[in-house]
């Protein structure tokens, strides 16, 4: 059975997630095809066709595509899962909003959100906030799958898949494209990054978060995160969001400043390989997931950090 | 303009969800239950789209054991006008709860769908965009702002890095996002008032009847558990210990 990867990308680059979920459609079947729709999208095209173990790269090009609608992503896959067993993508936010879509058309159960395959009909997913992990298996003939991409090791550089264009699909007639507004931002993508520093409720201001967080992401190169609480005052953006509600990251190194530690933000962390958590109550439950604890307040920890940070000779 | 909310009864968000030790699935035996967050935030933009004249009639539907009554209850309170529960004490999977829905909202005819992204239990985030498809309506998930005018709603969505605006033609599905809004506490007299308002109860066979699942749970298990580590004295020691304990820096 051939599987059928859709590439995650902003039409200019392919993200990393995509050779993760390549990783994880080759544990269903050796034949693994990946589609690029987006509007001027042949430099993505080119970087998935050399992605170890892609069979072929299939491109389809529209503006709806170009701006990720769902509508328009569904009617172009659906006809196309006459030849897979499976669709996969990584659960992000474009992923969420069209796979569910592609199920319920083919009337098949979607997968949400997977980060092991036990089997190819048998998937774990985290459920209540990743408090709990569910073993669950599929009777539908073909698969509909989101993937949890950090849970899969990204497929290597090194193959040369030929790349077929194909047709666009039925667009989205009843939904239009109006405006978007992406941060732009020369830090790493917070999904993505090797390091990471999140800042929580404990900055107090909006200002104290840019002059605190931002400099030491910046002399560890890491990307900027945020607590749900955070966020919610105001002090971060919205795609700053670290946690079960916001991006689940993976990083080597996640450190969290004036971060207590709720469940729900554990839930988009935990998996991180290196913890370090700085925070001035000893009693914070960040610290019983944090391989290092500083109890200190960030007022003076962190610039001791920066300041060890720069004697380290970084 | 009729909108329909679909409501889910779950899990308290403050409740720490534990796993059974049969591996069946989570513990809910004498556990504070409440509505979805999502659907709280779903629930109070159909109730400001009806103070607005925007909206004419909000009807809130849910499927669940008897007790969900008491979540369609909450909503009425919030500013609902009726409820319909599909009452059933097996748990749906979400492709039979869209086709449900779906089947409400044939009934129902609404021009509006309001509902969350997804239910804090199963975190499928599916049931919104498998009901659009069902019905061959468009979609706008993970909304953060909704302008209805006229025939078409405006709605912005959360994205990966930033915000998508778009339009959609009514009717249409849109699934409410955290910040869409903060939902409001029922006051007193609205909670005396949603006493009175009708609940229709209703069975699973009067909207089609619910299909045996594609799905089964295996097991249920306990996330692994993250041990904690070592406290440091100071940021000279966290650095070192990064350096060549840990070989991260």
């Amino acid at each position: 059975m051939a599987v059928l990867v859709v590439a995650d990308h902003d039409n200019a680059e392919l993200k990393d997630t995509t050779a993760k979920t390549v990783t994880a459609a080759l544990a269903l079947s050796p034949d693994v095809d990946v589609l690029v729709a987006g509007k001027g999208i042949a430099g993505v095209a080119a970087e998935a066709a050399t992605l170890s173990g892609v069979r072929k790269v299939l491109t389809a090009e529209s503006d709806a595509l170009g701006a990720h609608i769902a509508e328009a992503l569904s009617g172009l896959i659906v006809p196309l899962m006459a030849n897979y067993d499976a669709v996969l993508s990584p659960a992000t936010n474009v992923g969420k909003n069209f796979a569910p879509r592609v199920a319920a058309l083919l009337d098949v159960a979607p997968l949400s959100d997977v980060q092991e395959i036990v089997d190819p009909s048998t998937f774990v997913r985290p459920i209540y906030a990743g408090n709990a992990l569910e073993t669950v298996s599929s009777s539908d003939a073909k698969k509909v799958i989101t993937v949890r991409a950090t849970a899969f090791k990204a497929a290597e550089h090194g193959g040369s898949a030929p790349v077929e264009a194909i047709d666009p699909g039925p667009g989205a007639p009843h939904t239009r494209f109006v405006s978007e507004e992406i941060v732009k931002s020369d830090r790493p993508e917070l999904a993505g990054a090797k390091i990471v520093v999140s800042g929580g409720r404990a900055m107090g201001s909006a200002e104290e978060f840019h002059k605190v967080i931002e400099p030491l992401a910046d002399k560890l190169g890491a990307a900027v995160g945020a607590s749900r609480a955070a966020v919610d005052a105001g002090y971060a953006p919205n795609d700053y969001q670290v946690g079960q509600t916001g991006k689940v990251v993976a990083p080597q190194l996640y450190v969290a400043i004036g971060i207590s530690g709720a469940i729900q933000h554990l839930a988009g962390m935990k998996d991180s390989k290196v913890i370090v958590a700085i925070n001035k109550d000893a009693d914070a439950p960040i610290f019983q997931v944090a391989d290092y604890g500083l109890v200190s307040d960030y007022k003076t920890a962190v610039p001791e950090l920066m300041a060890a940070l720069t004697a380290a000779g970084k | 303009m009729k909108v329909l909310v679909p409501v889910k009864r779950v899990i308290d968000y403050n409740v720490k969800a534990r796993v059974k030790s049969d591996q069946t699935g989570v513990d809910l035996a004498n556990v504070k239950m409440s509505m979805n967050p999502f659907c709280e935030i779903a629930v109070e933009e159909a109730v400001r789209l009806q103070e607005k004249g925007v909206a004419t009639e909000v009807v809130v539907v849910s499927i669940g054991p008897i007790q969900a009554q008491e979540t369609i209850r909450t909503a009425l309170a919030m500013g609902a006008e009726r409820g319909i529960l599909i009452q059933t004490d097996t748990d749906p999977e979400p492709l039979e709860v869209a086709k449900l829905l779906a089947a409400v909202a044939k009934a129902e005819e609404p021009r509006l769908i309001l509902m969350g992204k997804q239910a804090i239990d199963g975190d499928n985030n599916a049931v919104g965009q498998m009901l659009s498809a069902l019905l061959g309506w468009p979609q706008a998930t993970f909304a953060s702002k909704v302008e209805v005018s006229g025939d078409k709603a405006k709605v912005t969505r959360e994205v990966d890095g930033g915000l998508q605006t778009l339009e959609v033609d009514l009717p249409a599905v849109v699934t409410a996002d955290l910040r869409l809004n903060e939902p409001r506490y029922a006051s007193l007299p609205n909670i005396m008032k949603a006493k009175r308002k009708t609940i229709d109860i209703k069975t699973p066979d009067d909207f089609g009847g619910l299909a045996a699942g594609h799905l089964k749970v295996v097991k249920v298990t306990e996330p692994p558990k993250r041990t904690a580590g070592v406290k440091v004295e100071n940021a000279a020691e966290l650095v070192a210990k990064l350096k060549t304990e840990a070989g991260v820096i």
